[in-house]
């Protein structure tokens, strides 16, 4: 178990420990504070891969996000979630990040696992450097401690194999991607307010899953789909925003979609988005196209959370409403938020996973 | 009522003022007592905090952590597979710097950690709390964790970036109170720097749930675990401590003598008074209440003296405290003293306490007193025939208590009651021996002068057992620890000289300097011979025990001092199929020679006989030596610890230095005889200088006791002298009579110290020093020493009668013909 005083560590400025909600004005986990002597995300440069699979240690803060939709033999629907962050303390370049404990970079890892009665997760720590946690890109390969992430072929993102386990619950699951990798906003400059900040942001949404699960003891065979995020930024938020709330949706036709909204303190959110065909085209979608509404609250861990939203994208013929699987899939991790599975109803309908911070 | 009781005081107190010297008597007595108690309190608890410190550092008191079997640094590879493995383990590097700083160079323990991955269950991990100092703490250049007390110690201040002897520069320091004394604390990082240990790491803390079961290791992971039991240097300490809460609780004991002697004496003196306030109307519990609060009045006021006093004592004596923990246990004891209020509070509780215990009697025997009570010619005598009485019942009883214990106690703490039992039981016997001497010298003839000098000797007894005693258990206690701390020190040189029989000692860096450094011994036409060891520390039957291994040569069988042992051994021992056990190790484990001891090895269980057994006096660990050959066969990767080399006396100065800079190695890493010596010494003077300061000033206690009897004693004598001046005697007689009178019952007390202090000696060494320290000492007798302190006791005496002489020399024929119509 990661000691209490060092959740706020991975990013720095949060006052988030114990279960008062974030009040920090620099953004949601101090993501929006000043990122002197890092790189910044500028348009322009193109992603170029397997080399961007690998870490940026030149900018503050990245990650390697997998959410899995499952199900087992008898039906029931599960959610995996799969985490690996990198935070640095120091700018640093490539070689002085893997130069032993002269590096600064700080590696945390999130692991959960969601039905809708039981939710578990897990963190780890540790620094760069030494080998305990990293990515590797040729073959792929991100972890930390006893969890990751691997591929099996060269600087291929598919397939992958994901493991993860903690007391209570692990995981093992098998994923090999349907579709190309799907690049947000322009190219993958993805924009995080009117005000410049914004975060290079690729996604991964087409794989197909075989694992197993294990429950308090219990194993289950599952499969369904997954979704993976890679995204990194040296100041992701700008000062104002609180927080976020992220959809990502497997369609049962096949269409993918990836919704976000970064809540200012004034009302006046940031919305933004990416429609995929089912061929792996991607659409970046308009701020006046989204419309988001909370339509109930729940109280988990001393907060209140949205769980029950209506999504709106004009021109998609999208109207529809997402549910929590567990409304109390909360991550009660040193940085704290809600992240869980999630059933579409309506005009469209489909799984997925919500992701809601700086409650 | 409150005006009432305002009055009463007021009359009660004006005693005092009349006889500030009695009143200064009784607040000295407390003052003494509280100081001395408190002082040796404030050294306990001051070592006990450090102690705390260092055991909840990391993951509260129990610990268990993975090392090399050889308990060599490893690979921080290991770390990195366990990690891998799922292991919750955080990797640590500990190791030794010195700092050289204004008072000489200072050794200090310096300890990496990785702060993302420690177990949270410690101080530590609480500590670092503040996560921009964690983040300061990680990135380069870091910081170094120092204690405040350490860091005022060493006359640095925080920000420093002092350079360490090897030439390596700290991370700036950093206050953290909750540090160890004697700590550095950097980033994992730092510490291989500092410690020119790259990659290497020497522990890894596992998290105390999952090392609960001790799982199996991985293969390629060559580990083993170490679980640290409770605390093994609060084991190891505890006897030191007890030593000083016992000599403490003495010098306190003793203090209360003068008290009582002070009180019972001002009572005497009031009886009239306190009659004539019962006869004015004053009722008894009011009498009684206000007794009592002039003995609290005055236990306050002796009491926060005696605390400030020992504050001050325990300041001055700290320091040689803290080297001498530091030299016999490694233990690192802050040098500044820190007291928390319950340490103050608790030293004037004790004060009143005592006042209670020591003045409490004297204020219930006036209770008794008839509101109109004439004296009765003789009654002295069938008082102190019923209070000696009661007392001889008393003391033999301890005694008997005390030979049960010799027989049936087997713990340290039975030692101690024993001592306790001891000294007490013969302190009551002392007026009954007393007595008893002076009724047979009665019985010679002589002069009616020399009958009265005898009988009134005897009736003196009463108002002056209480000094006496006082006298006897200050005397015997020097006695009997002088003994045991002087027999200690000529085993201990004479022990010292035979087992540093080697000239020179190296401690190589590492395997490969060691290799070199023997070729180039072999070049040395000055060097006789080389005698390498190997080192282990492990546990043996769970008590912490070096192995040390050693090579066939006969300056073994020759030098080496044993206290009893298997014929011819040392063969068998180089054979690999004996052992020798220090003295403490075979009194732990109940170890006879002949015996067969089992010890666990890497390579499966060896079988030991018991060679012989040896004499390792002030190593709190146990200490087994083997066949070299038959440890590095069992502990391949061993390295060499020491060479020991026989040279030319004369080369030896001018080899040690060659070897320091052809080696470019530190002043403790090659060191020779004479300094391992006078280190060793060193280190025993320390640990004995707090308990000899203490002893003194138990003496010391002793006759300021003496002297307020006497004084008190002075006034009444002259009712009693009075007659033999009417016979005839002139004043100066009658005061040298008084002065030969003081010193031939101070001669007999010290008469009767002699054999008590023997017998107290006897029980520290044959007792109380087998239990604490598990070595027995062999008995030496001192007799100058004896004579000195008697000698000195007389002196005391002396001194402490000729005031009251003197006074009685100038008493004019007006008072002593007063004494005629107010004695009765």
């Amino acid at each position: 178990m990661v000691p209490k005083w060092l959740c706020a560590l991975i990013l720095s400025s949060l006052a988030a420990c114990d279960s008062s909600p974030p009040t920090a004005p620099a953004g949601f986990a101090g993501l929006g504070s000043e990122a002197e002597g890092f790189s910044a995300v500028t348009p322009g440069e193109p992603l170029r891969f397997p080399a961007d699979f690998a870490a940026h240690p030149d900018y503050r803060i990245e990650w390697w996000y997998v959410t899995a939709n499952l199900t087992d033999e008898q039906g029931k629907a599960w959610g995996a979630q799969w985490t690996l962050f990198r935070q640095a303390m120091a700018p640093q370049n490539e070689q002085e990040a893997q130069d032993g404990w002269q590096s600064a970079q700080v590696w945390l890892g999130h692991a959960g696992l969601t039905h809708a009665d039981g939710h578990q997760h897990a963190d780890r720590l540790a620094r760069g450097g030494i080998g305990q946690a990293g990515v590797r890109v040729e073959p792929f390969q991100a972890w930390i401690d006893d969890w990751s992430l691997e591929g099996d072929a060269d600087g291929q993102l598919s397939p992958l194999q994901v493991s993860a386990a903690s007391e209570g619950f692990k995981y093992q699951l098998s994923l090999q991607a349907e579709g190309p990798l799907v690049l947000h906003g322009e190219r993958g400059f993805s924009r995080k307010s009117d005000r410049g900040q914004a975060s290079w942001y690729y996604s991964q949404p087409f794989y197909q899953v075989e694992g197993e699960i294990e429950w308090q003891g219990e194993q289950h065979k599952v499969s369904g789909s997954a979704w993976l995020d890679r995204e990194w930024s040296s100041q992701p938020l700008a000062e104002d925003q609180q927080g976020w709330d992220w959809f990502s949706l497997h369609l049962h036709d096949g269409n993918k979609l990836m919704l976000f909204r970064l809540r200012s303190d004034d009302g006046s959110h940031f919305y933004s988005g990416t429609w995929i065909t089912p061929n792996g085209v991607s659409e970046p979608l308009d701020q006046e196209l989204i419309t988001m509404t909370p339509l109930a609250q729940t109280e988990v861990a001393g907060r209140t959370l949205p769980t029950h939203w209506r999504l709106q994208v004009t021109g998609k013929g999208l109207d529809i409403e997402v549910q929590a699987l567990n409304e109390q899939a909360w991550m009660g991790t040193g940085i704290p938020y809600w992240e869980g599975p999630i059933k579409v109803t309506g005009s469209h309908t489909g799984v997925g996973y919500l992701e809601m911070t700086g409650y | 009522m409150i005006r009432h009781w305002g009055w009463v005081l007021h009359t009660l107190l004006s005693h005092w003022r009349r006889h500030p010297l009695q009143a200064g008597c009784l607040l000295v007595g407390l003052w003494l007592a509280t100081a001395l108690w408190t002082g040796v309190q404030a050294l306990n608890s001051q070592a006990r905090e450090s102690y705390d410190r260092a055991a909840e550092l990391f993951t509260g008191s129990a610990q268990t952590a993975l090392v090399d079997p050889a308990g060599q640094p490893f690979s921080q590879q290991y770390f990195i597979t366990l990690r891998r493995a799922g292991w919750p383990v955080s990797p640590m590097l500990s190791g030794t710097v010195e700092l050289v700083g204004v008072e000489g160079t200072r050794r200090l323990q310096l300890t990496g950690i990785e702060p993302l991955t420690l177990p949270g269950e410690g101080t530590i991990a609480t500590q670092a709390g503040d996560q921009s100092q964690l983040q300061a703490f990680m990135l380069a250049p870091g910081l170094t964790w120092i204690a405040g007390d350490t860091l005022s110690e060493l006359g640095l201040a925080a920000g420093d970036t002092p350079v360490l002897a090897s030439g390596e520069q700290l991370p700036p320091l950093h206050v953290v109170d909750t540090l160890p004394p004697g700590m550095l604390l950097v980033d994992i990082g730092q510490a291989q720097r500092l410690l020119e240990q790259t990659e290497k790491l020497t522990q890894l803390v596992v998290a105390a749930g999952f090392a609960a079961d001790l799982p199996p290791l991985p293969e390629s992971v060559s580990l083993v675990w170490e679980t640290r039991g409770e605390d093994d240097l609060v084991r190891l300490t505890d006897s030191f401590h007890l030593n000083l809460t016992a000599l403490g609780l003495l010098a306190f004991v003793v203090g209360l003598f003068i008290v009582h002697a002070a009180a019972n004496l001002a009572m005497e003196q009031r009886r009239g008074l306190l009659q004539t306030l019962r006869a004015c109307g004053v009722s008894l519990k009011t009498l009684l209440a206000v007794l009592l609060f002039e003995l609290l009045i005055l236990a306050l006021l002796g009491g926060s003296l005696g605390v400030l006093s020992g504050f001050a004592l325990a300041a001055l004596l700290v320091g040689d405290l803290a080297a001498s923990l530091r030299g016999l246990y490694g233990a690192q004891v802050a040098g500044q003293l820190s007291l928390d209020a319950l340490w103050w509070l608790t030293g004037l509780g004790m004060s009143l306490l005592g006042t209670l215990i020591a003045g409490g009697g004297s204020v219930l025997a006036a209770m008794r007193l008839p509101v109109l009570a004439w004296a009765r010619p003789q009654a002295w005598r069938e008082a102190q025939g019923r209070m000696i009485k009661r007392q001889t019942v008393l003391g033999v009883l301890l005694l008997l208590v005390a030979g049960g214990l010799i027989f049936w106690g087997d713990s340290l703490l039975a030692g101690f009651g024993l001592l306790a039992c001891l000294l007490l039981g013969a302190a009551w016997l002392l007026p009954l021996c007393l007595q008893a001497i002076l009724r047979v010298a009665q019985l010679r003839r002589g002069g009616p002068v020399r009958q009265w000098f005898w009988a009134d000797s005897q009736q003196q007894l009463s108002g002056l057992s209480v000094a006496l005693m006082a006298l006897l258990l200050a005397l015997a206690a020097n006695i009997g620890v002088g003994s045991m701390t002087e027999g200690f020190r000529q085993t201990f040189t004479g022990w010292l000289d035979q087992r540093l029989a080697a000239d020179i000692y190296v401690r190589p860096l590492d395997s490969q300097q060691a290799d070199v450094i023997e070729k180039w011994l072999n070049h040395q036409p000055q060097v006789h011979a080389q005698l390498p060891s190997w080192q282990l520390d492990t546990r043996v039957g769970g008590w912490p025990t070096q192995l040390s291994g050693v090579i066939d040569h006969p300056l073994y069988a020759d030098t080496w001092p044993l206290l009893e042992n298997a014929p011819d051994p040392w063969p068998q021992l180089v054979a690999g199929t004996g052992t020798m056990v220090s003295e403490q190790l075979a009194y732990r484990l109940d170890l006879a020679v002949g015996d067969t001891l089992m010890l666990d090895t890497p390579a499966g269980v060896w079988p030991l006989n018991v060679l012989g057994r040896y004499a390792d006096y002030g190593n709190p660990k146990g200490q087994m030596l083997v066949s070299a050959a038959g440890l590095q066969q069992r502990w391949p990767d061993l390295p060499l610890t020491s060479i020991g080399i026989l040279t030319e006396p004369a080369a030896a100065p001018r080899i040690a230095s060659d070897l320091r800079t052809e080696f470019d190695l530190g002043d403790s890493r090659v060191i020779d005889q004479a300094a391992l010596k006078a280190y060793s010494q060193q280190i025993f003077e320390q640990t004995f200088s707090a308990t000899a300061a203490l002893n003194t000033l138990t003496l010391g206690v002793a006759a300021v006791a003496l002297f307020t009897s006497l004084l008190g004693l002075a006034d009444s004598r002259l009712s009693q002298l009075a007659p033999l001046w009417a016979m005839g005697l002139r004043p100066g007689q009658l005061a040298l009579l008084s002065l030969a009178q003081m010193l031939v019952l101070a001669a007999l007390t010290c008469a009767l110290a002699i054999p008590l202090g023997l017998a107290l000696a006897w029980c520290l060494v044959e007792v109380v020093n087998v239990q604490a320290f598990g070595w027995r000492l062999p008995w030496h007798w001192f007799p100058r020493q004896w004579l000195l302190l008697v000698l000195l006791a007389l002196a005391a005496v002396l001194l402490a009668s000729i005031g009251p002489a003197w006074r009685i020399m100038r008493t004019g024929p007006a008072r002593l013909l007063r004494s005629f119509t107010h004695g009765a």
